[in-house]
């Protein structure tokens, strides 16, 4: 508790679940990453990657990523509104089912109940504890809000609201379903309609969990830590209705030349492309926000985790447009190209931003100086080079198999049969895991630095 | 800027916004009949197919194979023709998949004969040396749980009778089990004795994998 009775036990909480579910959800990764070119890691029905990967995507996804929103947003919404959150042992609840969800969840994923809807695979009685702790999540963030102290809300706080009502709409239309056994069911919906549900949460989600929250962050972490006001407010508020309006209709761009009704597909690759303005529009206000102070980026450790942390998301914010077009598609889709932009989204832009937001949180909420700036920098180093190589090798590896599956003989027939397109890329997925290595030491140094931090004497006086 | 000062307005306002998009290409497509159009010669699954389909789900082959081809000319060429929005009328969830580390499965069923399923789900490297598929002898080792497929066909409003649903199940039953089985030789090689005269997973599985595509495959073969 600080002086102003702000509740920092939650927050504490939850910044440790998600570096716990990191470490975890990477662990995993890794070991996917080795049975993609050795299959005898597959032992037992458990470990084989099928089901190993949806631990992976929900370890990190629901796992690290929800709880590093939820530490976050608790520290945020209490700062910005002058108001401790006013339900504190809700909140607690919050953290302790939040956990046993999530352990449950992984648990469950381990045993093959899987209803295969990807980022939904969880089973209806898990899918009504996330919506259960949600609603805990809402009342408290909107308790706060209708309590709060401070007249104006600022930027951070409607990426706040935005993502607590769109992430529940979506999560409750994907997964309703229709239960055969407390371990079993299916979907509501058929075919291509079902298809279409799941990508429009799928791709929403992303955006929702991956891109609204972190960008709270960011507009509250980067002024914060540097000392700087954000650019423009107005540009703010443009790039915030636009990408909450412009997001719900893309989610088809990943269901590009199936059998999902034309129109649907071609209105996804309008608003794809319309949704780089207000992407860019983030990122143009975090590049002008350091303009005449640039060399924060070498005095400051913290701002080069959010400025190269923007400039991925400024990355993926084209990249993924681009891919949704239909030529591109055409090439690039079902193949580690996709698996490449989905981790400079993640490996690059959200833990980049989370980590600097933790570095910058924990110390001050535990009367303590960071542990060690220098293992900061460290972490920051291996984290870049590690997402870096990864991303590099599964684009190039993404080309080349796509290129494998056009090629054609003169006389019209195919070049390649399927498995020399999966064999040829065993090299890249050496090279991938190796990456993956390096990335993982990163976060070894990060969790160990704030373990360190919080093991630290508080400090008498707050700085 | 008023709204920026009133947090519950800002709320409804926002969940307006991000419901426009929703209703456009989401809500409105579910009650077009045009979206997952239905066809008489598409059949839905047999109890013992829906049960294969449903171990195919728990071990997340999703995550490794597709099932739509897309009507792109190498895709057709490798595959098969292309896929059809009627052929998933009774996909629940739908399958198609989002990455292919293995090839797309959409038009498999006929392909090889059950022999070779039952020799390459027990050792994919056995058959290719350098795939990275995980081996499925295991699936052969357990018996094939019926309790819930009437329960099952009958949520997804298949149209079976239970006594429909038992009767699919004892001739798949008397299929793999008859002596003059095509494929008995691979079968008992992968199945322990004690099962093999009774249903695996691994039979429901090589069920499913047949069913996919048949239906097209049926019509064109007519054509």
């Amino acid at each position: 508790m600080s002086e102003a009775g702000y509740n920092y036990r939650i927050v504490r909480g939850f910044a440790f679940s998600a570096l716990f579910w990191l470490v975890i959800g990477l662990v995993v990764g890794l070991w996917i990453a080795v049975e993609m070119f050795n299959p005898a890691l597959n032992f037992t029905p458990w470990l084989s990657f099928g089901r190993l990967r949806v631990v992976h995507t929900n370890g990190l996804g629901l796992g690290f990523g929800l709880a590093g929103i939820f530490a976050t947003a608790y520290y945020i919404l209490q700062r910005l509104t002058r108001t401790p959150i006013p339900f504190p042992r809700l909140a607690q609840a919050h953290l302790y089912l939040f956990n046993t969800a999530i352990a449950l969840a992984a648990l469950s994923l381990f045993a093959g109940m899987n209803t295969t809807k990807e980022y939904a695979e969880l089973e209806w009685p898990l899918d009504i504890g996330v919506v259960i702790f949600w609603v805990m999540f809402a009342i408290n963030v909107f308790g706060t809000l209708i309590k709060r102290q401070e007249k104006q809300m600022y930027i951070s706080l409607w990426y706040i609201i935005a993502m607590t009502v769109t992430i529940a709409v979506l999560y409750i239309v994907n997964n309703l379903e229709i239960p055969v056994t407390l371990f079993k069911s299916y979907s509501i919906y058929a075919g291509a309609n079902d298809a279409n549900v799941e990508w429009w949460y799928g791709h929403n989600i992303v955006g929702f969990i991956f891109t609204v929250p972190v960008l709270a962050m960011f507009y509250y972490f980067l002024p914060k830590a540097t000392g700087l006001p954000i650019f423009s407010h107005r540009l703010s508020i443009v790039s915030f209705w636009a990408l909450i309006f412009a997001y719900l209709w893309t989610g088809a761009h990943h269901l590009m030349l199936t059998p999902l009704p034309e129109w649907i597909q071609t209105v996804a690759i309008a608003f794809s492309i319309f949704l780089i303005a207000p992407s860019w529009g983030s990122v143009v206000n975090g590049y002008y926000t350091l303009q005449g102070n640039w060399d924060q980026m070498r005095s400051n450790y913290l701002v080069k985790f959010f400025i190269v942390g923007i400039t991925f998301y400024g990355l993926q914010t084209l990249q993924g447009p681009l891919q949704g077009l239909r030529t591109l598609n055409a090439f690039f889709h079902y193949t580690d190209w996709v698996v490449g932009h989905v981790h400079m989204g993640t490996m690059g832009w959200v833990t980049m931003v989370i980590s600097a937001s933790f570095y910058y949180m924990i110390p001050r909420i535990s009367n303590t100086e960071l542990y060690s700036i220098k293992l900061a920098n460290t972490h920051f180093w291996l984290i870049l080079v590690g997402q870096l190589i990864w991303t590099i090798t599964m684009w190039i590896g993404g080309i080349q198999q796509g290129a494998m599956w056009k090629a054609t003989n003169p006389d019209g027939s195919l070049m390649y049969n399927f498995l020399d397109s999966v064999t040829s890329l065993y090299p890249y997925y050496r090279i991938r895991f190796a990456a993956g290595v390096v990335y993982f030491i990163g976060i070894l140094v990060f969790a160990w630095n704030l373990i360190m931090t919080v093991r630290q004497q508080p400090q008498q006086s707050e700085a | 800027m008023g709204i920026t000062s009133k947090p519950v307005v800002f709320a409804v306002l926002s969940a307006v916004v991000i419901l426009i998009g929703t209703t456009v290409t989401v809500f409105v497509p579910l009650f077009m009949p045009s979206t997952q159009p239905v066809s008489a010669y598409i059949q839905p699954y047999t109890a013992v197919e829906l049960e294969g389909r449903d171990i195919y789900m728990r071990e997340g082959c999703n995550n490794c194979h597709t099932q739509t081809v897309r009507p792109l000319r190498t895709e057709v060429l490798r595959y098969g023709e292309y896929s059809k929005a009627e052929e998933f009328a009774y996909d629940r969830p739908f399958l198609w998949g989002s990455r292919r580390t293995g090839p797309d499965l959409n038009r498999i069923g006929g392909k090889y004969p059950d022999s070779w399923h039952y020799k390459h789900m027990q050792s994919p490297q056995g058959m290719f040396e350098k795939s990275n598929m995980p081996p499925y002898g295991w699936l052969a080792k357990n018996r094939l749980d019926t309790t819930h497929s009437y329960k099952k066909t009958s949520i997804l409003d298949y149209g079976y009778s239970e006594n429909d649903v038992r009767q699919q199940i004892t001739q798949y039953h008397a299929t793999v089990t008859d002596g003059a089985y095509p494929s008995k030789e691979s079968r008992d090689q992968v199945t322990p004795p004690e099962l093999r005269q009774e249903l695996t997973e691994m039979d429901a599985m090589i069920a499913y994998l047949q069913k996919l595509g048949r239906d097209v495959k049926n019509l064109e073969a007519k054509k």
